[in-house]
């Protein structure tokens, strides 16, 4: 098979050369290598060095415990095949949803929850459009308050108790990818638990030091125990609210 | 007795492997004992359970085996080992069906959200994962698997490489699938679209698939052909960018190992770029590279002509695998990540269009001379349109990647649609051509059992990808343009749930498309089932013409 090329392609010709892939395996494999690497450094590794990539802001904080607990609850039924986190700069969105996301606002996010599709509207900046309440209805069935609703109906997680035994730890492995808990948070994370789905102020102060400006409330629980859909509710009524979009400049943040 | 090679031994490979696996066996006993929640140790115990089953078929085989291990040629031929591929054939068959019926279902739901039964395992956010993992990495992964294990011995003209390995590599994959499919429905995930196993499936699977890699390259290295064919560049160039797109998208930080959960170690902006490069290239060398090999094979077989044009195909190879692992960006327009990546990814999208259509060229032209075969091999024609579907999706896609283009599609329907040309069209039908093909090849039979069902499949599931993207485009276009309408005062026009309740004819059409096709792989599994028990041997033993597979 290989007199047919070598003679039409001439002497030297790049044809020729070629077979150098063609009979040998590792050369195809480094040839391989090294044009699948091109592509994916320049458009990845500069992301982690330019300084212009994430904006600077006032305001964005790591995830209490529970709302962690909440997101990875989110996560976990795969809320991200419908709803997207990720509002972006055009009238009808900024209109229908709020400010445009920024990067800055999923920066502590492992992993990102942009999503892809909207069979479901954006909630990046659900946080604080609607009740704990509206949420509580809508989770144990949707379509008792939003009729056309397609979305499913998540009944078991106001059944079933939030297990936030191991929540420290999990705390523990953010923080070694870069999230900003500290050993103070991180050794309060299963009191602080209690602590946001209470309504006891004598803790709070040291709480709400630990996160600024995390709602602390009575959530209603089963039998004194938080439950999954007190923590999910929790994460979405943070979302999108951690940046005070009446200070943030828009225009220091060109990119 | 006296001659050293007839005294049966176990060999290393036998002894280790079994070794292994009896640790790996207790290991995964113990991790099911500490586990932090049920699902996981559910899972340690299907490990361990798998574990124990590979020590007593290692043993089992050794038993029953003669004391020498299959010669590598007979009588000058060599002595393909297709039991590894006739497995991963019927499994892909299998879970083919599994993965379209789920896909079904969720279709379903999206029409009539009572089907989510109000349930955790049946509710939609964890079966969209089961029915993509299972159409993509289930049902097109054991069709590369199958088709990568027959054309690398046949083109190569060499039995896989290794003893055990070839079905390590088969049921260690697929052990893979039922720890990922069952994950989703009991909630263990890590939140990546189409990297949703966690954290101690992706090592497993990157175990797998490195022996998958040692084979072929361990067997093209023993090949008594001169050059590698053109379609084993596509199943390599497949199988080392999967495995560097799974290790850099996968790397996580388990909780604990007694913990299913980890989080992935990038965030944010970066953990998004890092998942598209993934996601898309996902699409480029698990669906478009990998089923590329099965078109330059299985076309020129099954049309007895050669490749249309060797210098094509090599450009295509070079060009293709060059720009595809840029395109991922297309995916984040608008989004938080900079401009000058989303441009990137918009250009070379734009620009994936040429080898795309190259490559397309390379397996239509094939048929130059051999046209009339349509008519009248409903297999061949099962393999064209596939390839003209290619095309049609290829073009779609950079149309889509074009900023002004995404502001519209992007989160809407069309992209399911363009997706599911490219699925159903192209990949569907390139695999049901290619085991079309293999069945009766494998099993050594004269042919199908019946060509008219052939067609039945094809028709109906040609109908039904017909009545599945028209639904989705006119869904997705629709959507697009009423969350952007705006009344004369000034006011959005459509509150979000009005679009909703638009969508849902379409999604009872699209439906309906999914269950003819359904419908369609219903009536090949039947089809081969025939084939397999019933069908008239061949006459001599098939050796496919050399000259044909390896040339060009």
């Amino acid at each position: 098979m290989s007199d047919t090329h070598t003679a039409s392609g001439g002497k030297t010709s790049v044809w020729t050369k070629h077979q150098v892939f063609e009979k040998n395996s590792i050369f195809l494999l480094i040839g391989i290598l090294v044009m699948i690497s091109i592509g994916g450094l320049v458009e990845i590794v500069p992301l982690f060095y330019l300084k212009s990539t994430i904006e600077k802001v006032e305001g964005v904080r790591p995830l209490t415990p529970l709302e962690l607990a909440g997101r990875n609850i989110y996560v976990r039924e795969g809320c991200y095949n419908c709803h997207s986190q990720m509002i972006r700069p055009l009238r009808d969105e900024v209109e229908r949803y709020g400010h445009y996301s920024l990067a800055a606002e999923s920066m502590y996010d492992h992993p990102f929850q942009w999503g892809s599709k909207r069979t479901g509207p954006d909630i990046a900046r659900v946080g604080g459009k609607y009740s704990d309440d509206w949420h509580r209805d809508h989770l144990r069935n949707p379509r008792s308050v939003v009729p056309a609703s397609i979305m499913p109906g998540y009944p078991w997680l106001e059944t079933t108790a939030l297990d936030t035994a191991h929540i420290d730890m999990d705390m523990r492995v953010l923080a070694i990818e870069g999230v900003p808990y500290t050993k103070d948070m991180i050794e309060a994370a299963v009191s602080d638990v209690k602590t946001q789905g209470s309504a006891e102020d004598s803790l709070t102060a040291p709480f709400l030091k630990r996160y600024p400006k995390a709602i602390t409330r009575e959530l209603g629980g089963v039998q004194g125990r938080l439950t999954e859909a007190d923590a999910l509710i929790a994460y979405l009524q943070q979302l999108g609210t951690q940046v005070d979009f009446k200070l943030y400049d828009d225009k220091a943040n060109i990119r | 007795m006296t001659d050293r090679s007839t005294i049966k031994q176990m060999t290393w490979g036998e002894g280790g492997l079994a070794a292994v696996m009896a640790a790996f066996a207790v290991f995964a006993l113990l991790i099911a004992a500490n586990a932090h929640t049920q699902a996981y140790a559910f899972h340690a115990f299907v490990f361990s359970a798998s574990a124990v089953a590979a020590v007593f078929a290692i043993i089992n085989r050794y038993y029953d085996r003669p004391a020498e291990l299959p010669a590598q040629f007979i009588d000058g031929k060599p002595n393909y080992n297709m039991g590894p591929v006739k497995f991963a054939t019927i499994a892909s068959m299998f879970w083919g069906i599994a993965g379209f019926t789920v896909g079904l279902v969720i279709a379903l739901q999206l029409a009539f959200p009572v089907l989510n039964f109000d349930l955790p395992w049946t509710s939609f956010g964890r079966l969209r994962p089961l029915h993509t993992s299972a159409v993509i990495f289930a049902f097109g992964g054991n069709v590369l698997l199958a088709t990568s294990f027959y054309v690398v011995q046949r083109t190569s003209r060499a039995r896989l490489a290794g003893d055990l390995a070839p079905w390590f590599v088969i049921l260690g994959y697929n052990l893979f699938i039922v720890i990922a499919g069952t994950g989703y429905l009991l909630g263990v995930t890590q939140g990546k679209e189409y990297a949703e196993p966690e954290w101690y499936a992706d090592l497993w699977l990157t175990v797998v698939w490195v022996v998958y890699l040692l084979v072929f390259l361990l067997t093209l290295a023993k090949r008594t052909e001169p050059h590698i064919y053109v379609a084993n560049w596509f199943y390599l160039a497949f199988i080392v960018t999967i495995a560097v797109l799974h290790l850099v998208n996968n790397a996580a930080i388990p909780v604990s190992i007694y913990s299913p959960k980890s989080y992935i170690v990038w965030s944010g902006l970066q953990d998004a770029m890092v998942q598209w490069w993934y996601g898309h290239n996902a699409v480029g060398f698990f669906l478009t590279a990998g089923f590329l090999a099965i078109m330059y094979y299985f076309i020129p077989k099954r049309a007895e002509r050669p490749v249309y044009s060797y210098r094509l195909s090599i450009i295509h190879f070079w060009a293709l695998i060059f720009m595809y692992i840029w395109a991922g960006p297309h995916h984040l327009h608008f989004t938080a990540l900079p401009d000058w990546a989303q441009t990137l990814g918009m250009t070379f999208s734009i620009m994936l269009w040429m080898p795309s259509w190259g490559g397309m060229i390379n397996g239509l032209m094939t048929l130059s001379g051999a046209w009339d075969k349509l008519r009248t091999d409903p297999v061949l024609r099962m393999l064209v349109v596939s390839v003209a579907f290619y095309g049609m999706s290829t073009f779609e896609g950079p149309l889509m990647s074009i900023k002004a283009v995404n502001s519209l599609s992007h989160y809407t329907d069309w992209t399911i649609g363009h997706v599911h040309s490219g699925a159903l069209g192209w990949v569907g039908y390139v695999s049901f051509g290619a085991i079309y093909c293999l069945v009766p090849w494998l099993w050594n039979k004269r042919e199908l059992f019946s060509m008219r069902l052939v067609n039945w499949h094809f028709w109906l599931s040609t109908i039904g990808i017909v009545f599945y993207i028209c639904a989705m485009w006119v869904a997705g276009i629709m959507q697009g343009l009423m969350w952007r309408a705006y009344t004369a005062l000034g006011f959005l026009e459509y509150s979000f749930v009005e679009t909703t309740e638009a969508l849902h004819p379409m999604y009872i059409i699209r439906a309906l498309g999914g269950a003819l096709f359904v419908a369609g792989a219903v009536i090949m599994a039947y089809n081969l089932y025939r084939t397999i028990y019933d069908g008239e041997p061949a006459k001599a033993a098939i050796e496919p013409n050399p000259a044909l597979a390896s040339g060009h």
